[in-house]
């Protein structure tokens, strides 16, 4: 019996602290998190401007019939979407080449994990400010195009040609990026058992066939996931064209969440930037789970 | 057996041949800016077509000072240290215990609580930026400290990744502790947070690369010069005139070492903590 109390007193004490242990982070997502998520779509549904905070009036669904008609959200849209397109595949397959090239424990091999991961030690600013350098459109100034010109090629207008300044965001980024996914692909590489290479060699398979067979399907898990976080960090592109192209030339790389900030925090149009922001948060929502189903598929 | 110590001693070479080609063509970016940095302006663009351009020819530091004269570094690395500590401190604390009553307590909407985080995971920031925006005006944090620690304490996926840890500590152990009268609360302080370094200073670390190099929130809600923080400061400095190139590597090279002493001393955790976010997910 007393033993009964004491296990009962012990659970009620268990309850108590669960409230005390979750309590402050519940309520910091909902009032940092949910409220404002909800206000998203709340907004979305008025006309809100910032320089006039008296006149705010219900207007439903007017904000979404005027983004549909809205050519630079359009544009907004499909530059996300190319980037994440070109980005993802590119910096995956970057990321497993340089994974598989430093996978072996020979000496020194840390160095090189380093090197391809260096990248990674800069912020996203620091290394949008040194390829703007990098891709100045004078050979005489833009280390890139010097090399082009020292191969007798013509140079490149990489950021202030409508038609190359998203494929050079694109190009860097997959640089910069790569590093990242390549330490979550080490970790898949040494998970795979030695003794499938061992009998397929025996087998007299080569290291291609090794890789398609063996490698690939062990990574099957792996590539997903970082196929997933690619996307979904893809999907987010503000701080490359910001600070490289204020979303031009001819808001080439003008993508969606840069077109939150225009609308919302340069022309003040909070109402309708929140209706942007909500089609981008379905987009990103199904993205996510959508990859999630096929990931659990098998 | 010649032949296969043969292809070995090729597979060798290959190895470090390749690495050594790749990785310095991969670096290059980066070599670059180091050496600029400590380049006079002239020199930087005087040999653009020789590999020269790669070396730090004409050697000062110069352009540091130039760079420690046109910025108040001390004020920004205040300001960015602070605001990252403050999170942390709040960080680790607050989304332990979240994840270690959800991992070992049993209480009425526990299942719930669980799915909520989890489903809060795939919500983008960038979605209620506006709101979050208007929040902090009502509340008039707006260019002060709150604005950048307060919203970002509570983390979804700080608190997965504790959760997963806790998870896996053996009940034995609480048991034990509640048996020889210790409390709950008491427990987690005294018995589970010791043995529980790893997961903290993997926490610790993403979460310091992630505010350090975060740049769209301070952004908006830090428009005080006084006020910048280290990302900020190198991004308006990048455009404002005059624009040295010289001083603007010094700058980049400047903002990154902070982040390079980190990684010396946190290499193992900050590694596996991205390594292991594969292997979980």
């Amino acid at each position: 019996m007393a033993k009964t109390n004491q296990l009962s007193a012990r659970k009620k004490d268990e309850r108590i602290a669960a409230y005390i242990f979750t309590s402050p982070a519940i309520v910091l997502l909902i009032a940092f998190l949910v409220v404002p998520m909800i206000y998203t779509v709340y907004y979305s549904v008025f006309k809100y401007q910032v320089m006039r905070p008296n006149d705010i009036s219900f207007i439903g669904l007017d904000n979404y019939t005027k983004l549909f008609k809205d050519a630079e959200f359009w544009k907004a849209l499909r530059n996300t979407f190319y980037f994440t397109i070109i980005v993802v595949p590119v910096q995956c397959v970057l990321a497993l080449a340089l994974a598989l090239l430093v996978s072996k424990r020979f000496k020194g091999v840390a160095v090189f994990r380093t090197m391809y991961f260096s990248p990674q030690l800069t912020s996203m600013v620091v290394i949008s400010v040194l390829w703007t350098v990098l891709y100045n459109s004078n050979p005489n100034t833009g280390l890139i195009n010097s090399i082009l010109v020292g191969f007798g090629l013509q140079p490149i207008n990489f950021l202030t040609n409508a038609k190359t300044a998203m494929n050079a965001i694109i190009f860097m980024s997959a640089w910069q990026g790569a590093g990242y996914q390549m330490m979550i692909f080490l970790a898949g590489l040494q998970g795979i058992p030695k003794e499938q290479y061992e009998a397929a060699s025996v087998d007299g398979a080569n290291t291609w066939q090794q890789f398609w067979n063996i490698t690939i399907p062990n990574l099957k898990g792996t590539i997903k996931y970082v196929i997933m976080i690619t996307m979904i960090q893809a999907m987010k592109l503000f701080t490359q064209p910001y600070v490289m192209t204020q979303g031009g030339p001819k808001n080439s790389t003008k993508t969606m969440v840069y077109y939150i900030y225009t609308q919302g925090f340069q022309k003040g149009n909070f109402g309708y930037a929140c209706s942007v922001a909500a089609v981008f948060f379905v987009i990103v929502v199904a993205m996510s789970l959508i990859l999630q189903k096929i990931t659990n598929a098998d | 057996m010649k032949s296969k110590k043969g292809s070995a001693m090729l597979g060798k070479f290959l190895f470090y041949f390749g690495n050594t080609l790749i990785g310095i063509i991969f670096v290059s970016p980066l070599i670059w800016m180091i050496s600029a940095s400590f380049k006079p302006e002239a020199k930087i663009f005087a040999n653009m077509n020789s590999l020269t351009t790669f070396l730090p020819v004409d050697a000062s530091f110069d352009n540091y000072f130039e760079v420690f004269r046109r910025i108040n570094m001390a004020n920004v690395f205040k300001n960015t240290l602070l605001y990252i500590a403050l999170i942390l401190v709040f960080d680790l604390l607050v989304n332990s215990i979240c994840g270690y009553a959800l991992a070992k307590f049993d209480f009425k909407g526990r299942k719930f609580m669980l799915s909520f985080i989890v489903a809060l995971m795939v919500l983008p920031m960038e979605a209620i930026l506006l709101p979050l925006y208007i929040e902090m005006s009502q509340l008039g944090w707006v260019n002060t400290l709150r604005a950048l620690v307060i919203p970002f304490i509570a983390k979804c996926f700080s608190i997965y990744m504790f959760y997963n840890f806790f998870h896996d500590i053996p009940d034995d152990l609480i048991e034990a502790a509640a048996i020889d009268g210790s409390s709950p609360v008491r427990t987690f302080f005294t018995i589970v947070m010791p043995i529980s370094k790893t997961v903290y200073a993997t926490v610790f670390i993403l979460d310091f690369v992630a505010h350090w190099n975060d740049f769209m929130w301070p952004f908006l809600v830090m428009t005080g010069e006084d006020k910048r923080t280290i990302q900020l400061a190198v991004q308006s400095f990048f455009s404002t005139s005059p624009v040295h190139y010289s001083a603007i590597m010094a700058a980049l090279v400047v903002s990154a070492i902070p982040m390079i002493v980190m990684f010396i001393f946190m290499q193992k955790y900050y590694v596996e903590g991205i390594a292991s976010s594969g292997i979980k997910g």
